[in-house]
């Protein structure tokens, strides 16, 4: 229905092999192939999954599952490994931002879930990722109750500080770093939460025990280590970089160290 | 949030860092030994002087074997059990694999330290124990402190192909290694941004090129015979 | 029915502080034995559930997403009002109360009002508290802009993510009462209903998205943070999961449903590209300080590339109607005018279903006068996203935007304290009606949420739980759970079973296009009256021929989206049905035949109420309630910005 006109950028229309994963719960998956005619370059990659999915529908076949909400590269839900890179060939977007003007006629394309241990899946490109929520609820936040806070301007922070805070806070929790790891490492992750807080005045207070709780939590969640390898950086779609990593680092190391050094406290009565 | 205590099991990322300071005492042992072996270069005294000035100072000699023994138990530890979690969190990877930046020695880490690993043995075996490929020559360096010369000892260890090439090859595979682990370590410990990752990328590639130019240059000029 | 909307006597400034001196409290022992519900996890629903769980209250939180860090508040970009003054340019609690009376087109609750002004400031010290990185000056100071069209700058903001950043505020804080055992969550569990015992809100059912179990919770008390139901338009800038089931299935269990013809169109959207589109993105309003907004003058230019179209032949539409705020003209009277340029076919760039749906947004001039580089550093990320989307570089052609579904300012009728004229049934956020009248300013979406959530809520939910006491939390082994979970997976099996051959997404897109045309920016008698017929006849046609493939004991995308598009095919006729008895054009309501030279007319007289909604049964006509506004302090003026 859209017509080619010459002043825009032209529109054109590809047709497709694609290759997607369809799984169960606790069972074993498999590829299937479909082929797709008919897809506007135009369309977003999730559109184009929405296409197989009605032509499946309408075929009385179920459509393959896949998770996506807001559609505009924000909510960190859309999650799929395009060709074997996590949000497709475009690097800085996430599926839901990728168009299909970055693909070619007749090319065969493989949607995958995210894999790694601590994102099992759920239903086709449906995976697990309470595993990120359970890290941030074990230390990724300050406490401050509704109703204690001091007025706002009340602490200055630095420009850059605050800058460098928000760089880190950008990530949308969408797990592309954990799927591109080759160690199904979170610590691209892990490292911008710590990173956004600890640099802040306000998250000076719990610093040493929202790290090492943190890195406790992701240990045990499942996720693997880094070994500075810089895939996460190269597939985050919000430019999360290495530093997060490194700052991550330093921070635990230095709370495992004062730690250690720390005063243990008072003398206990009685028998110990 | 739990109180996290100071447990004694290490975290991944205390197991990092162990690799990592062992990496770089490994890395500093590794830059004094070059040192210490270019002298070669200088002809036979200047280099049995220097074998004679370390055999003087054994406290020190034994001080730095053990700690080098621990330290690459600990690196080789570490290493191993990481290796195996990591293996675990990625559960098989995708079907389609790519790789869109992590450099070839980044990839191969576990396989070339368990090369090393393996040439480390064989060098102490060769050169520490004496016990193989030295054409049936004893150099009584340990048991005779008269005995000082290393030189001999070198031309004499290296005039067998097959082993200088096993070196060659090694030390190729130790530099790979260090390409990646000499800036990583800086990462590890925390001591690396944006703006020092390139340069000090820069420099570990280097330092690998250089270690593998500096070691192999001795096996590689007894072969071609250049040195008698 | 009696609305009564509980407002505090005495004056506006002290209505608030004196209510909070007479709600009861819960004694804190006594805290951990009451159960809330609360359905929502964006800014209003983790703020009021993180602030219960805080308090000690047992309290259970479900949204549909995977984590409750993906409520569609994530999606905001300008940012959020507060009556700070930091820029000493003369802002005020009053002067924001005044601007939101206004910009609603007085047809908000005045207390209402006064309080969320009032509430603002405390907002901000919470979010800054809680490592929200705001923009900030080189002083080390909070920064300001004016958005929206204000007269003063008052609006905080994180980049072009502040909703996002708010959001993940809110998120922490409720992860910290997650992690502390206060909050248990359910992620991925939809509402489909709700449960009612003696009258009171004491529990809902919920499928659980993964494993398709269908169950009921029972409850002290229900809070319900659902946001809007925007989708009802198919395209608009809302989420794919927002949905009207949890309101509008409240709404059939008494709920009233307020004001449902209230939508907003924002005016700078990416336009359609084509058929198989699924969404619209929002570009940043701010975008207009720097653009001027144009379309040819006559159709024969339309098809041309926009730089071959002379200087003088280009009409800049805004600028000429509307001389003092011109490219600045609020949303509402912005959209308007780029539909009438298209409707004359004078629009722009592709033509999708025979028609060219868009006009310029030119930067051309500022690029001239600031260089690119100042322009690349303001809207950078927003020429990229456009590019990306469009895969056009609007730093060497205009941009092409046309207005889109944006939020919706109707919905569950609350009173002061935000519970509906069901005891015990509380809505905060976008899902309930209270505070931006027929028209929501720019940046105060994100205020309301959070001033519900973590300053109104956790008063007045105490003030209820206080009164039922404790033997308040009936069983859910009893009848009125029973029936209600078998009415519940009646329709989930009868939706399984259907033998049809049309996707629930075709029926969702015809519905939309009937209320897009006929109930979007220009409302008229005949068209939402045949609106109305049309709906019927998809709804019925939706029974028979809609398919759902799966058995629903798993993940069943299409069971989700089925279920939702049954509530929208329901509710867009409620919305036609208020749109067309409100005979009057008012904020984002426009209704053709009323107007003065192409200006919204107002009927204060006839229509200076809320509009509530009372569901009647499935064959019988929903009933129209009336809550009359009274303003005590605001002038009721028209708005003009000519
Ligand atoms: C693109 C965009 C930009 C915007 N920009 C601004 C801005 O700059 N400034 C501003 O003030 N406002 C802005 N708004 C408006 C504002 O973001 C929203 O009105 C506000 O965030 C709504 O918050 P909420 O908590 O009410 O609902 P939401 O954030 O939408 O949360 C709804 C929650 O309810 C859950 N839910 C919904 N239905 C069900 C169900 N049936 N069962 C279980 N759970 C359910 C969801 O999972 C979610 O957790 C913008 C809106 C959009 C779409
Ligand atoms: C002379 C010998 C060696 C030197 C100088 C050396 C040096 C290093 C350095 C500097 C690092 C980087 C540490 C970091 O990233 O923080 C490293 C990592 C590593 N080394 Fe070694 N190493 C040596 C031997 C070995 C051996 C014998 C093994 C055998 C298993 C090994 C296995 C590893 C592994 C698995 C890593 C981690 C890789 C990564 O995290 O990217 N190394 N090494
Ligand atoms: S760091 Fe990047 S890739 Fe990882 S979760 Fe955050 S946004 Fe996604
Ligand atoms: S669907 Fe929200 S980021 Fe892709």
């Amino acid at each position: 229905m859209v017509k080619d006109n010459h002043s825009h950028s032209a529109d054109s229309v590809l047709n497709l092999r694609l290759r997607v994963w369809r799984q169960r719960r606790g069972q074993p998956g498999a590829f299937e192939e479909h082929a797709l005619q008919g897809v506007s370059t135009s369309a977003s990659f999730l559109e184009m999954m929405d296409m197989l999915n009605e032509k499946l529908v309408r075929d009385g076949k179920e459509p393959f599952a896949f998770d996506h909400d807001c559609r505009e590269g924000i909510c960190g839900m859309c999650s799929m490994t395009i060709n074997g890179m996590p949000h497709g060939p475009l690097p800085g977007v996430t599926t839901c931002q990728l168009h299909m003007r970055n693909f070619r006629d007749g090319e065969t394309i493989t949607v995958e879930p995210w894999r790694a241990r601590a994102f099992p899946v759920l239903r086709d490109l449906m995976v697990d990722r309470s595993g990120f929520d359970k890290v941030i609820q074990s230390g990724g936040f300050i406490s401050i109750r509704a109703g204690s806070a001091p007025e706002a301007n009340a602490t200055p922070i630095a420009k850059d500080v605050s800058d460098a805070a928000m760089d880190a806070a950008e990530c949308i929790g969408c797990g592309a770093c954990v799927a591109s790891c080759k160690n199904g490492s979170a610590m691209l992750f892990v490292g911008a939460k710590v990173t956004h807080l600890n640099l802040l005045p306000q998250g000076q207070p719990e610093r040493d025990r929202r790290v090492l709780a943190m890195v406790r939590t992701m240990d045990d969640v499942g996720f693997g280590n880094c070994t500075n390898q810089g895939e996460c950086q190269a597939h985050c779609p919000k430019g999360i970089t290495l530093d997060v990593i490194s700052h991550l680092n330093r921070d635990y190391l230095g709370a495992r160290v004062k730690a250690f050094f720390s005063s243990t406290g008072k003398a206990r009565r009685g028998g110990d | 949030m739990s109180t996290p205590s100071c447990n004694s099991a290490l975290s991944s990322i205390g197991k990092k860092a162990v690799m990592a300071l062992t990496g770089l005492l490994l890395v500093g042992f590794i830059l004094g030994h070059l040192s210490g072996n270019l002298l070669f270069f200088k002809g036979p005294e200047a280099l049995n002087a220097y074998a004679q000035w370390l055999h003087e100072h054994a406290a020190l000699i034994w001080t730095a074997r053990v700690t080098l023994l621990l330290g690459v138990i600990a690196h080789i530890a570490a290493g191993i059990s990481l290796t195996l979690e990591n293996r675990a969190a990625r559960s098989g990877g995708p079907a389609v694999e790519q790789t869109r930046r992590a450099s070839w020695g980044s990839l191969t880490m576990p396989y070339t330290g368990l090369v090393v690993l393996g040439f480390i043995v064989f060098h102490l075996l060769h050169y520490t124990f004496q016990s193989v490929a030295l054409g049936g020559q004893t150099f009584p360096l340990a048991t005779n402190p008269a005995f000082t010369d290393v030189h001999a000892m070198l031309v004499a260890g290296f005039s067998h192909s097959g082993v200088s090439a096993f070196y060659i090859i090694s030390l190729a595979l130790l530099s790979l290694h260090l390409s990646h682990g000499v800036s990583s370590m800086f990462q590890t410990l925390g001591l690396r941004n944006e703006r020092w990752r390139g340069r000090l990328d820069i420099l570990a590639i280097a330092f690998g090129w250089i270690v593998f130019l500096g070691f192999s240059a001795i096996p590689a000029s007894i072969l071609a015979g250049c040195i008698k | 029915m009696n609305l009564d909307s509980k407002i505090p006597t005495g004056p506006l400034s002290a209505k608030w502080d004196n209510h909070k001196a007479k709600l009861r409290l819960v004694n804190p022992a006594n805290r951990r034995k009451y159960h809330i519900i609360v359905v929502g996890s964006g800014l209003a629903g983790a703020a009021a559930a993180s602030s219960l769980g805080e308090q000690g209250y047992d309290v259970s939180c479900f949204c549909y997403q995977d984590s409750p860090r993906r409520a569609h508040s994530i999606a905001a970009q300008g940012g959020i009002n507060a009556a700070k003054n930091y820029q000493n340019d003369g802002d005020s609690v009053r002067r924001l109360f005044q601007d939101t009376i206004k910009g609603g087109d007085y047809r908000a609750r005045e207390a209402n009002v006064y309080r969320l002004a009032q509430l603002s400031t405390a907002i901000i010290d919470q979010c800054v508290a809680q490592g929200v990185p705001f923009a900030r000056e080189y002083g080390g100071l909070l920064a300001n802009r004016s958005f929206g069209g204000a007269q003063v700058s008052r609006t905080f903001y994180a980049r072009g993510q502040t909703g996002q950043q708010l959001l993940l505020g809110a998120y922490s804080s409720l992860s910290r009462q997650i992690g502390a055992g206060t909050v248990k969550m359910y992620p991925r569990h939809e509402m489909l209903d709700l449960v009612l015992v003696g009258g009171h809100a004491k529990g809902i059912v919920t499928r659980n998205l993964v494993t398709g179990e269908v169950r009921t919770w029972s409850a002290d008390c229900v809070v319900l943070c659902t946001g809007g139901y925007g989708n009802v338009f198919y395209l608009s800038t809302n989420a794919q999961g927002c949905n009207v089931s949890a309101t509008y299935r409240s709404y059939r269990r008494g709920a009233l449903f307020a004001n449902p013809c209230y939508t907003q169109i924002h005016p700078t959207c990416i336009p359609v590209h084509g058929d198989d589109q699924s969404k619209l993105t929002l570009m940043s309003e701010s975008l207009r300080n720097d653009g001027r907004v144009w379309v040819p003058k006559t159709m024969a230019d339309c098809g041309k590339d926009p730089a071959q179209v002379a200087e003088a032949d280009r009409d800049y539409f805004l600028e000429r109607k509307y001389p003092s705020y011109g490219n600045l003209a609020p949303r509402d009277i912005a959209s308007r005018a780029a539909k009438e340029a298209c409707d004359e076919g004078r629009g722009v760039g592709p033509e999708v279903g025979g028609r060219r749906l868009g006009v310029y947004l030119d930067f051309s001039a500022s690029i001239q006068r600031l260089g690119e580089s100042v322009v690349r550093e303001r809207y950078g990320n927003l020429f990229d996203m456009y590019e990306n989307i469009t895969g056009e570089n609007a730093y060497r052609r205009p941009m092409r935007i046309y207005p889109a579904v944006h939020y919706t300012m109707g919905g569950l009728w609350v009173d002061y304290n935000l519970q509906s004229n069901i005891p015990g049934l509380f809505v905060g956020g976008e899902a309930n009606f209270s505070d931006h009248g027929a028209n929501r300013l720019g940046a105060s979406a994100l205020m309301q949420g959070l001033a519900d959530g973590y300053f109104v809520l956790p008063y007045t939910v105490a003030d209820y739980l206080a009164g039922v006491g404790l033997s308040g939390r009936p069983s859910v082994d009893g009848v009125e759970y029973r029936d209600v979970l078998a009415q519940v997976n009646d329709r989930v099996n009868r939706l399984l079973k259907n033998q049809g051959k049309q996707t629930a997404r075709s029926y969702h897109k015809q519905l939309g296009k009937i209320i897009w045309d006929e109930c979007g920016m220009a409302r008229t008698r005949e068209g939402l009256t045949k609106a109305i017929s049309d709906i019927r006849g998809l709804r019925e046609d939706f029974w028979k021929n809609v398919a759902v493939p799966g058995t629903g004991a798993d993940v069943t995308p299409e069971l989700e989206r089925a279920g939702r598009v049954a509530d929208f095919l329901e509710f867009g006729e409620l919305m036609c049905r208020d749109a067309l008895v409100r005979e009057e054009s008012c904020g984002g309501h426009f209704r053709t035949e009323y107007q003065v030279d192409g200006e919204a007319k107002r009927d204060d007289a006839r229509f200076a109420h809320v509009a509530a909604w009372q569901w009647a049964g499935e064959t019988a006509e929903p009933i129209r309630h009336e809550e009359a506004l009274v303003y005590e302090e605001a002038q009721l003026s028209t708005r003009s910005y000519k």
